[in-house]
């Protein structure tokens, strides 16, 4: 066993963990994932790169992964079950492991018919629970699905994500309690804007006592504009966005919008920070990256463990 | 049973473009039901057919026939008997009929006339829904009779994911949540518990994945 990551670190030595998402290029170009890189440097434990997000067509995770990593950057890699077989995915989970990629977030995916390729085929194989315990079993037992042993196992922290704004809502904390017990480690969560709503998800996380088997960070998106929380809360699946935020977004004259937007991120950051349980922050600035040292400066977080 | 549409009339006058003399079947089985291919369908289409060419000035023979079963050879083979002289076979029955009539009737032009879509149930008058995918290891046993292969817009065996909300699927387009579905059945017959255990990655070689499918009964053939 070599030493774990730094996101494993922070986490396990019981740290306050910022990570931040990096959307891929829809072109070949490794200086946009540099660019985007060099915005993060210095403020976050790990850097997501998103899998096709939204079922548009982007650079790979893999490839923009290990940009971040040549950069210094302790990578995860966001893997999701849409558009890969079994045998493609742990063939991606001994590569990844191979190039020093050890962070492994594995999701469902955007349906396709939401993307630039509604017409695709999808894959749908496994899902995201068999999946995560697909790669425990690699990583613990030095196996593949089929059962064939694995010579040099992978090294991975796997993680999962969850929506707790997503309905049956009494039957959240309980699915990931599933993704816990199939072998997920760390947990990002679907962006928090219904705060309420969040504290009661994480009370039912805890009277599973599922805080103390995996590591929880919550989800934290800030918004540029009136119009990017309309789109969220009315056109992305499983995003709840509360009314009275909109209307705050809504009420500042435009040129206020974007530092608005910060304000609102910066109050859920204090009141996620306070609820018991939560291990830490996963910021998706989409498109919006070069905000993220902002957020983590005015949050207190900027000294990195 | 099978639904299927038709397809649109354009394609359908392409696809004969050349014929002078056609014989337009349908089926009184599935597609008769769901009103796509019986014999109301084929003589509307048949008069469309005649119509539409006569008025471009290139008249074609339409005759019309329905078979009893369009998927079984008992009622197909006759059929191959009776093709002299016509240019094309236009069925109207669903893929597999059209491709009994096409291994049967050798030499001779079939077209499809419908698009297949699903096998599915009635849910009310004029209205069809796809409820199975014939994956050749049912699992409605332990997800409350509804059926996540086909409901399920990922087909996801440890639902639901976090696109479902207020009880539909993320696809939206009033798509319920299978899901959502399976749990509140599961919580009515007192079955919640069983949503703790992680079902395994499904073995798809019974399912389409594993190649044409076939079925002997050794003890029935002759
Ligand atoms: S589990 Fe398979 S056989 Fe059963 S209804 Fe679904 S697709 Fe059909
Ligand atoms: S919303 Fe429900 S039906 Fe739709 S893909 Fe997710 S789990 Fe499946």
């Amino acid at each position: 066993m070599t030493a774990p990551g730094n996101l494993e670190r922070v986490l396990t030595s019981g740290g306050f963990a910022v990570t931040a998402e990096c959307g891929p290029p829809r072109g070949a170009d490794p200086e946009l994932i540099r660019k985007k890189g060099g915005y993060l440097k210095g403020f976050v434990d790990a850097v997501n790169v998103t899998d096709n997000q939204t079922a548009v067509v982007r650079m790979s995770s893999m490839a923009s992964c290990l940009i971040l990593k040549e950069m210094g950057f302790d990578p995860v890699l966001q893997m999701t079950v849409r558009d890969r077989s079994r045998i493609a995915l742990q063939s991606d989970i001994l590569g990844a492991a191979a190039l020093g990629i050890r962070n492994i977030l594995c999701l469902s995916g955007d349906h396709q018919s939401f993307g630039d390729h509604p017409g695709a085929k999808n894959v749908y194989d496994i899902d995201s629970i068999q999946f995560i315990d697909m790669a425990r079993a690699m990583r613990d037992e030095g196996r593949l699905s089929s059962g064939a042993e694995i010579t040099v196992r992978p090294e991975i922290f796997i993680g999962c994500v969850e929506n707790p704004f997503a309905d049956p809502f009494d039957i959240r904390a309980l699915r990931l309690a599933k993704k816990i017990g199939a072998g997920a480690r760390f947990v990002q969560t679907q962006c928090v804007f219904n705060v309420e709503k969040f504290t009661r998800w994480m009370e039912m996380v805890r009277d599973l006592g599922l805080h103390e088997k995996a590591h929880i960070l919550a989800g934290i998106t800030p918004m540029k504009s009136p119009g990017m929380a309309r789109y969220m809360k009315n056109s992305v699946p499983g995003m709840d966005v509360p009314d009275h935020l909109v209307e705050r977004m809504a009420s500042v004259p435009k040129e206020g919008h974007r530092e608005e937007g910060v304000a609102i991120c910066l109050e859920t950051i204090e009141r996620v920070r306070a609820i018991e349980g939560v291990a830490g922050i996963h910021i998706m600035a989409i498109e919006w990256e070069e905000i993220v040292p902002d957020i983590v400066r005015r949050a207190g977080l900027e000294t990195r463990p | 049973m099978i639904v299927a549409d038709r397809k649109p009339f354009d394609e359908i006058m392409g696809m004969i473009e050349s014929c002078e003399r056609i014989l337009l079947v349908g089926c009184n089985e599935c597609v008769t039901v769901c009103a796509a291919g019986g014999a109301k369908e084929v003589a509307l289409l048949a008069s469309q057919i005649r119509m539409k060419r006569k008025a471009e000035g290139r008249p074609v023979e339409v005759d019309e026939k329905t078979l009893e079963r369009q998927c079984d050879p008992e009622y197909v083979n006759p059929l191959a008997e009776t093709l002299e002289g016509y240019d094309a076979v236009l069925s109207i029955a669903c893929g597999c009929g059209v491709q009994l009539i096409a291994e049967t009737c050798r030499g001779l032009r079939v077209l499809p006339g419908l698009n297949t879509r699903f096998m599915g149930v009635t849910e009310e008058h004029g209205m069809w829904a796809e409820r199975c995918q014939g994956c050749g290891d049912c699992v409605l046993d332990r997800t409350g009779g509804i059926c996540p292969v086909t409901r399920c817009a990922k087909s996801i065996m440890n639902g639901p994911c976090g696109g479902s909300q207020n009880g539909e699927c993320e696809l939206r387009q009033d798509t319920p949540c299978a899901w959502q579905l399976i749990i509140d059945r599961l919580k009515a017959s007192g079955e919640l518990s069983r949503y703790g255990e992680i079902a395994k990655p499904r073995d798809w070689s019974t399912s389409r994945d594993g190649g044409p499918r076939k079925r002997i009964r050794e003890d029935m053939r002759i």
